[in-house]
């Protein structure tokens, strides 16, 4: 479901910044079904890839073959991110916050820390450079807390948060709200799973569930291993 | 030269070494070469310090590392790297990819330092004071900087090398040719040796010059379970199941008796598995190559 709604949100035509995981596949199922001619970067340098396999990792060698362009990660940074050539970031996070703030750096104290996590990757400039950022993470308190322990990307540019119950949405100062919901779940479940006071839209949207097509590219085509789809 | 004389000469105690490769042509034949000569009080640098930085780590080759994203591709993490983070026995500095890059850039370019547009709103200018910010002066703009970085020996792995060490990368470049050229000494280590007329046949594809090149290496699938475009694919199960290993430390220590310090090199490492080649062995598909007449 993540992943269906997820490639929803792209656009055929974007430019998008691939990142590990979910939104890899959600990247992908979008260029099978509706959005062809996305363009898919990954920080990595490769350039309008077409996998012909899911890749474990973001360098991939089947990201290389068949794509229209590789770069070295210098122009990946200065020439598309920082040139303001990149429409859409997807970002994940260990911790997303009341303000669309991401954590990928540490649980706890940065210099004693309870959990040291990966930390940014291109994950700062994406969230500074990207024009739109689309947050994937599973909702729980403790992954939506009040405020996260390390900033590692701002959420200025965050326009949606695709949870596996819901979809949030920033108000216009920035405040994440819940907008969308799951088929089966109620507000109250969402509200339950975030750590701080969720506000809800006056008029909350219900998102279909993944169509007979989305599913079957998802698990027999896009990641027949259940690599990322867990259920 | 064999590796263990380009390391013995290049690679000293208190060094700063890079071994670069974004997810492609990681030299593990070199990180397990320093690792087997003990070499100490190493200040890794990485952007991706991926498994081969964690067995280094847990090797005690490592003083600090200083990287931008620590940890296991699609997988999860870096075990004995957090081990050493959490239990504050490994020094760190730390930035984002462009941090990174920027500092190889300006390293390269022999600046004392990159400006980006980067880090405003984040918390890793408060974890790693040396990423500081300068007032453009013709905009008055606030830009983020990074020093460089010109490490004592970066080592790279390629494709293929002329005896000179002219250098030639396809598929993924990562930050390879920046960090070459922004170190004093340069070891590059081939999957194969070609002759001169080769790399001339082809120049654009020339990433390191013999110029910047203190060493060259021959070592077929130096780079497993890292991957080289054209010749073998990535060992994702090893990376999968590098989870197990680096979890538990007599595991680990077990790995690196087994496969780095229980070999004399390369070859008897390929040896110890004979099925990686029809594993892994690449596919064919060539390019059409270009006319570079006048």
């Amino acid at each position: 479901m993540m992943a269906a709604v997820a490639a929803r949100e792209l656009a055929d035509g974007e430019v998008v910044f691939v990142g590990i995981g979910l939104p890899n596949l959600a990247c992908n199922l979008a260029r099978r079904t509706h959005a062809p001619n996305l363009v898919l970067i990954y920080e990595s340098g490769a350039v309008g890839a077409t996998p012909s396999r899911l890749p474990v990792s973001i360098g991939d060698p089947a990201l290389v073959t068949g794509s229209l362009m590789v770069c070295g990660m210098a122009d990946v940074f200065q020439l598309f991110l920082q040139n303001g050539r990149i429409e859409v970031g997807f970002l994940g996070g260990a911790q997303v916050d009341r303000h669309g703030n991401i954590n990928t750096t540490v649980i706890g104290d940065y210099k004693r820390p309870k959990v040291r996590l990966p930390g940014s990757g291109g994950a700062a400039e994406i969230a500074i450079h990207a024009q739109r950022i689309l947050i994937v993470a599973k909702l729980s308190p403790r992954a939506f807390p009040e405020r996260v322990d390390f900033v590692t990307s701002p959420g200025q540019r965050v326009k949606r948060v695709i949870t596996d119950k819901a979809v949030l949405e920033p108000d216009d100062k920035g405040e994440l709200m819940l907008a969308a919901l799951y088929p089966g779940i109620e507000a109250a479940d969402v509200k339950a799973a975030v750590g701080w006071n969720l506000r809800a839209r006056a008029r909350l949207d219900r998102l279909d569930p993944p169509t007979a097509t989305e599913l079957q590219l998802l698990r027999e085509v896009l990641d027949p291993k259940r690599l990322y789809l867990k259920s | 030269m064999s590796l263990r004389d380009a390391v013995a000469r290049n690679v000293r105690d208190g060094d700063v070494v890079v071994i670069e490769g974004f997810t492609h042509l990681i030299s593990f034949a070199a990180g397990h070469e320093i690792i087997r000569q003990r070499r100490r009080d190493l200040t890794l640098c990485r952007l991706t310090p991926d498994l081969i930085y964690d067995q280094m780590i847990a090797a005690g080759c490592a003083k600090k590392l200083v990287f931008s994203w620590a940890g296991n591709p699609g997988v999860g993490s870096l075990h004995a790297f957090r081990r050493a983070v959490e239990g504050r026995t490994l020094e760190i500095e730390e930035y984002s990819h462009f941090g990174m890059v920027a500092r190889f850039a300006a390293g390269a370019a022999r600046l004392p330092f990159w400006t980006l547009r980067d880090y405003a709103g984040t918390d890793l200018p408060k974890a790693n004071p040396r990423i500081k910010s300068v007032t453009c002066p013709y905009t008055g703009e606030a830009l983020a900087t990074v020093p460089a970085l010109n490490p004592d020996v970066t080592i790279v792995h390629a494709q293929r090398a002329d005896a000179q060490g002219n250098a030639q990368i396809w598929g993924l470049l990562g930050v390879q040719k920046e960090a070459a050229f922004a170190s004093e000494r340069v070891i590059v280590v081939v999957e194969e040796l070609v002759d001169e007329r080769v790399i001339r046949s082809d120049p654009n594809r020339t990433l390191i010059p013999a110029a910047i090149v203190s060493a060259v290496v021959v070592e077929p699938w130096g780079a497993h379970p890292s991957y080289a475009q054209g010749y073998y694919d990535r060992d994702n199960d090893f990376y999968v199941g590098w989870e197990e290993i680096s979890r538990d430390r007599a595991e680990l220590a077990h790995y690196l008796d087994e496969f780095v310090y229980g070999v004399q090199d390369r070859a008897e490492y390929m040896e110890k598995q004979p099925r990686l080649l029809e594993r892994l062995k690449a596919g064919e598909q060539r390019c059409a190559g270009v006319n570079y007449g006048f």
